[in-house]
């Protein structure tokens, strides 16, 4: 018996109020239970429906470690299939993307699926009468995943049958897709600018704790940020200032702006920082974008859609999206301590080329395996994930500004330097573990 | 307008690799014109470098944030510091215009980044298109093609 599996007793007492037991982080058995039931309870970002623009068109993924592809159906409809053929096993995309036609062939025997996974043809199918194949599962070709949703285009799943509804999962946190899709005039996104893949040596969890952690940049980034300030003010005075600085240095603003910028924090692990102002708020405007927006939407609406500057909206379990600055960070878990990070970036359809031009020079200054603020990030992780082995301490400590009146609170704005958020993350990080979890008697 | 040789050019490639190797940022960052780039593409054979992202594309300033930074004392993820090493395919002269004064030279390399226990290698193509100013070669576009480009990397901390 395994100390973990079939245990939500065991599971729940990972989390306390304020502190987060080390094993949530480095044990592999708790990692698989999170790819069990965690990932398959929740509704899990798969990709955006602008990567699968005709019928035939797919794009594979994972969904936590499940290799699954995403497909436009002969009718349209976004189909998120498990990639393994049901005959021998064999991953039947093979290419990150590409257009299988009308149906998918497996490459090992040339058995071919419709779009929606069902099975269309078998080679020399006579060997199969009179063998009960009808009974076997192979017989219902390639599994597809039940519950998928695409919402203003993105596309999410849940892996189990039965649980919660998008709506109730989601609730209020979609307003920060809304907003990043009303940032386009004709209210529609495209993913573009290629994708900034990043290996971490450490636990997923860690990067999705970062997002919403407002006291590490002016400490960790004093680097980087601290640097770019300083080499810029030596700049000769009436140099226009580079578009790399002006999004390097509001990483080097103090405590207070950080606190005061403020988070707001919704169920389920939902939650983003930068309610009242932020590190997107005060970039340069961006020639006719305004006027476009203005012709789009009224100006007392476009000045709405860009007054909301929100910085990282973490929706749990792995992604995190930047609606200012159209980014949307996916952390692929591989291992307990193994997490892939891909960067992904969005043209706001209609809008200047600046605003992408834009966006990537962010994604590459912070997200890219060459970014010096990822560098030092990505140091911090890697010396958390050697440290929590250390004996001597047990616990991860999440208690800043902890008040035992927040339980049950939902759709709260708070100071900018709470952990709510993370302690939000991790009480729904022990509801989605145990919610298919059954009791195993020890 | 002064002519450089074959040799001349070769050895230009060279002694950079040599100073990346040696650690001399400072110079080697003053071998960069003014406006100058250092260009890492995300695909192979990536033209635009603006509205396509790159692992770098980096103009002076943001290259001298790099320099100055990997010699700051809260720089965490270089305690230790990293070190690296160059194996350099000999440097073919693609373009000579020594008229305009404008040079090309393509480079296969082999590079090391070694930080602790760890040494990661990187295989690629260097394309320098190099300038004459003030009667001196200099970098007008250092563009590194790695093989892998498109691959899922760690931190890549210095400059191939």
């Amino acid at each position: 018996m395994s100390q973990y599996t079939g245990q939500p007793d065991a599971i729940n007492a990972l989390v306390r109020d304020t502190e987060v037991h080390k094993d949530v982080y480095i044990d592999q058995q708790v990692f698989e239970l999170e790819m069990e039931h965690l990932f398959a309870n929740t509704w899990v970002y798969v990709g955006h429906a602008s990567q699968v623009p005709n019928k035939g068109d797919y794009y594979t993924t994972t969904v936590g470690t499940q290799p699954v592809v995403m497909v436009r159906h002969t009718d349209n409809t976004v189909k998120v299939l498990y990639n393994r053929c049901p005959h021998k096993g064999v991953k039947v995309a093979g290419e990150v993307c590409g257009n299988t036609g009308k149906f998918f062939r497996c490459p090992y025997h040339a058995w071919t699926f419709k779009t929606d996974g069902s099975l269309l043809s078998i080679p020399l199918k006579k060997g199969y009468e009179n063998v009960g194949f009808e009974q076997c599962e192979a017989s219902k070709g390639m599994a597809a995943v039940p519950a998928v949703q695409v919402y203003r285009d993105f596309v999410f799943c849940r892996l189990n049958p039965e649980g919660v509804s998008f709506e109730a999962y989601f609730g209020n946190s979609l307003s920060t897709i809304d907003n990043m899709v009303d940032r386009s005039p004709e209210g529609k996104l495209e993913i573009a600018g290629g994708v900034l893949r990043y290996m971490h040596h450490c636990n997923w969890k860690m990067l999705v704790d970062n997002q919403t952690d407002t006291c590490h940049p002016m400490v960790a980034h004093e680097s980087s940020a601290g640097t770019a300030v300083r080499v810029w003010n030596e700049a000769p005075p009436g140099t226009p200032k580079p578009m790399a600085v002006e999004l390097f240095a509001p990483f080097m603003s103090p405590y207070e702006f950080f606190e005061n910028m403020g988070i707001r924090v919704w169920d389920n692990g939902h939650g983003h920082t930068g309610v009242a102002d932020s590190i997107h708020a005060a970039y340069s405007p961006v020639p006719g974008y305004w006027e476009q927006m203005v012709a789009a939407y009224g100006e007392e609406r476009a000045k709405q859609i860009l007054g909301e500057v929100r910085h990282n909206t973490v929706y749990w379990p792995n992604i995190m999206i930047k609606g200012p600055i159209q980014t949307l960070r996916l952390f692929k878990p591989i291992a307990a301590d193994r997490t892939l990070v891909e960067s992904w970036t969005f043209r706001l359809v209609g809008a200047p080329d600046m605003l992408l031009e834009r966006t990537l020079m962010y994604n590459r200054l912070v997200n890219a395996p060459t970014s010096v603020v990822g560098h030092d990030d990505l140091e911090m992780y890697e010396r958390a994930q050697e440290g929590l082995h250390a004996r001597g301490r047990d616990w991860v400590n999440v208690a800043r500004l902890f008040d035992p009146a927040e339980h049950g609170q939902t759709d709260v704005a708070t100071n900018g330097t709470n952990e709510w958020q993370m302690r939000n993350q991790f009480r729904a990080w022990a509801k989605y573990m145990t919610a298919s979890m059954k009791e195993v008697q020890a | 307008m002064s002519a450089f040789n074959d040799q001349q050019l070769v050895a230009f490639v060279y002694a950079e690799a040599r100073m990346l190797d040696e650690q001399r940022f400072e110079d080697w960052l003053a071998l960069f014109t003014d406006d100058g780039h250092y260009w890492m593409p995300l695909v192979p054979g990536q033209q635009d470098p603006r509205l396509h992202t790159s692992l770098l594309y980096e103009d002076k300033l943001l290259l001298r944030v790099r320099v100055e930074r990997l010699a700051g004392a809260r720089t965490f993820s270089q305690q230790p510091r990293s070190r690296c090493h160059h194996l350099l395919q000999q440097p073919m002269v693609e373009q000579a215009d020594a008229a305009a004064g404008r040079y090309t030279l393509r480079t296969a390399f082999h590079y090391v980044e070694t930080r602790l226990d760890t040494q990661t290698l990187f295989a690629g193509w260097a394309t320098h298109e190099l300038v004459v100013v003030d009667g001196a070669l200099r970098i007008h576009q250092k563009r590194v093609d790695l093989v892998n480009c498109d691959a899922a990397f760690g931190n890549i901390n210095l400059f191939m």
